[in-house]
């Protein structure tokens, strides 16, 4: 249970950087996403925190101590690898118990044995316990890799796409089984993923990275409504924010170069007519893909819509996003 | 009609390839099964013609390999008391009596020694080089790791002489270590290079989860990688065994008296009363068994191969 903060930290392979003067502080309890494409640094950012890199430049400190020339055992922080890396010749049950027979915590047995039932059971692993690692299916080593995060009390865990293996369901019930779990040790959770759903449900703040820096950092809530470029914005809402020319209608404020609409930035019925191109009937949300000017956009419309490919249907913007040549917000 | 898998193979098939590897095994099997046989023959059969498939087995081949013997005359044998044991009715039947000990069993235990020794030496230290080399940034990496096969490029024993010149000024001659050194020194080359490619194939995110688990990177090291690189290990091991169980040129130039091994013993034995053969292979056969046990026990090690099923790549 440790507040985290990195300070302007940097750090390149040969030629390229991976992370670049990145500030970040995550208060104690908080639970951090980090969101960005892949080989935008979030991954580079963990190991950082982890002491599995060393920084080129800048600090992190862990409850406020400096940790920058730690070993990651000193650290005391646990990780989830995004390969699972489970240590292939133990079993389950020897995999788990294995932080907790580290030189550093010596736990006793009887203590190994109860937390690892605890954990295997939250987890619902405890079927497959004297099973050998490599005999298990994607979803449950990435279920042993998360269990041998939390069998421990480390002063962080971090967390490289934890769930991105699993299948949808167990995927919705572990996120909220996670969440908890955070809330209830109190524990700062640095997490890293692309999927928007595990950002908005979970994070108390959002990061988001762009080819190693940090561009901006929110709640949720602030991160999809007031992001600080067309990038950020893009992110987060699915369907995506729509980017067009700004003078596609009427209204924009000088300067502006890029409208950013997202779905519910859409009214329809009046405005601009649109072709509808394709109707998309998820069964919970049905989406309409129009072509205006040549330009495609993606909107939602009502579950039962009668509108079929090749209908027009009005639309104008409502509270849109604007955005600058260089892609930052305006207003 | 029964449904064809396209993977498993037709029974027709298994039979054809089962009869392929028997007709090969016994290929392959038959010199080594010669020389158990001759071990257990008598001279005369061993050398008759032709040759004789079924014979009368006698040890009379170990009997020699194990003992010196003394011819005696007539009157002297008739004044000992009846053979006290198996070996000595052998011997008697050639009016000889059992003079000790050959040498044998000295010569069997140094190569025991020696190989198992140097065996050991050159996978510890090449486990420990191929770890660095694979894992740290170590300076001149590619040099250095030429440098070290290049040791390799030259027959060993073209460098005999300076070796022998050496090993006599550092008293290293005919000694136990002397040859443990040496043996090490011919087979980390190999070890080194066998175990970086094993130890490359580890991913390092082992390493890392045990780093993070609390463990300490010597402590990664023994109780993650170690454990993952006992194929490689065990293939090494077998290697080393292999080369310096067996070899001979060293043997011959460097031991003598103290220190020699198996192999330049074996030979003289031919030159101890005729041509004893049945002795000589008796000494093949029991020189052959250390490095098959040795095979044999780490064979599931061999068989096993690398599991990397439990990260994800």
């Amino acid at each position: 249970m440790a507040e985290i903060s990195l300070e302007g930290v940097s750090k390149a392979f040969g030629d390229t950087v991976a992370v670049s003067d990145l500030t970040l502080t995550a208060p104690d309890g908080a639970f951090v996403v980090l969101l960005g494409p892949t080989g935008a640094g979030k991954t580079t950012t963990l190991r950082l925190i982890a002491g599995l890199e060393r920084p080129d430049r800048g600090e992190v400190r862990i409850g406020g101590r400096p940790v920058t020339n730690e070993t990651p055992a000193e650290r005391n922080v646990a990780m989830v690898f995004q390969q699972y890396s489970l240590y292939p010749h133990m079993t389950v049950r020897e995999n788990l118990a294995f932080p907790l027979r580290s030189p550093l915590l010596r736990t006793p047995a009887d203590v190994i044995e109860r937390k690892v039932k605890e954990v295997a059971e939250t987890l619902r692993i405890a079927h497959k316990l004297d099973n050998k690692a490599t005999a298990l299916s994607g979803g449950e080593m990435q279920r042993v890799s998360i269990g041998r995060a939390l069998v421990r009390d480390p002063a962080v865990h971090l967390m490289d796409e934890p769930l991105s293996s699993l299948d949808a369901k167990l995927r919705a019930e572990l996120r909220i089984e996670l969440k908890r779990i955070q809330e209830e040790l109190g524990a700062t959770l640095i997490y890293v993923t692309h999927d928007q759903i595990e950002a908005m449900t979970m994070a108390t703040l959002v990061g988001v990275l762009d080819e190693g820096r940090l561009v901006q950092v929110g709640t949720p809530r602030e991160v999809y409504e007031r992001p600080a470029s067309l990038y950020v914005a893009g992110r987060l809402g699915q369907p995506r924010i729509n980017a067009l020319p700004a003078e596609l209608f009427a209204g924009a404020p000088s300067g502006a170069k890029t409208i950013g609409l997202r779905p519910e930035h859409i009214r329809q019925g009046e405005g601009r007519p649109a072709k509808v191109v394709r109707v998309e009937r998820l069964g919970d949300q049905t989406r309409l893909h129009l072509t205006l000017d040549a330009h495609d956009i993606v909107t939602l419309t009502d579950v039962h819509t009668a509108l079929e490919p090749g209908d027009t249907v009005a639309i104008e913007p409502r509270n849109p996003l604007f955005f600058d040549a260089t892609g930052a917000r305006i207003g | 009609m029964s449904a064809v898998s396209i993977t498993e193979p037709t029974s027709r098939a298994k039979w054809v390839a089962g009869s392929l590897v028997c007709l090969y095994a016994a290929i392959t099997l038959l010199p080594l099964l010669w020389i158990f046989a001759t071990g257990f023959k008598s001279p005369a059969d061993a050398i008759s013609y032709p040759p004789k498939v079924f014979f009368d087995p006698t040890v009379e081949g170990y009997v020699n390999l194990f003992t010196t013997r003394t011819r005696l005359s007539p009157e002297a044998l008739a004044e000992l008391p009846p053979p006290a044991n198996l070996a000595e009715e052998i011997v008697r039947k050639y009016d000889m009596v059992i003079a000790g000990p050959s040498r044998f069993g000295e010569r069997f235990l140094n190569s025991v020694i020696i190989g198992f020794g140097s065996t050991f030496l050159s996978t510890f230290l090449g486990v420990l080089a191929a770890y660095a080399f694979s894992r740290f940034k170590v300076p001149l990496k590619d040099d250095l790791l030429f440098f070290i096969l290049s040791t390799r490029m030259m027959p060993p024993i073209a460098v005999a002489i300076p070796i022998f010149l050496m090993y006599r000024t550092l008293g290293l001659s005919d000694t136990h270590l002397g040859m443990i050194l040496l043996y090490t020194a011919v087979n980390i080359s190999l070890a080194v290079w066998l175990l970086k490619g094993f130890i490359d194939e580890i991913p390092r995110e082992y390493e890392e989860a045990a780093l993070i688990d609390g463990y300490t990177r010597f402590q990664a090291f023994r109780k993650v990688v170690l454990p993952q690189a006992a194929t490689g290990i065990a293939s090494t091991a077998i290697f080393c065994l292999i080369f310096a169980w067996n070899e001979y040129a060293f043997a011959v130039l460097l031991t003598s008296g103290v220190a020699q091994t198996a192999p330049p013993f074996i030979p003289t034995i031919i030159g101890v009363g005729g041509q004893d053969w049945p002795a000589v292979a008796a000494g093949a056969t029991l020189f052959l068994l250390p490095v098959m046990v040795f095979t044999v026990a780490l064979r599931k090690h061999l068989l096993r191969g690398i599991t990397f099923g439990a990260v994800r790549k």
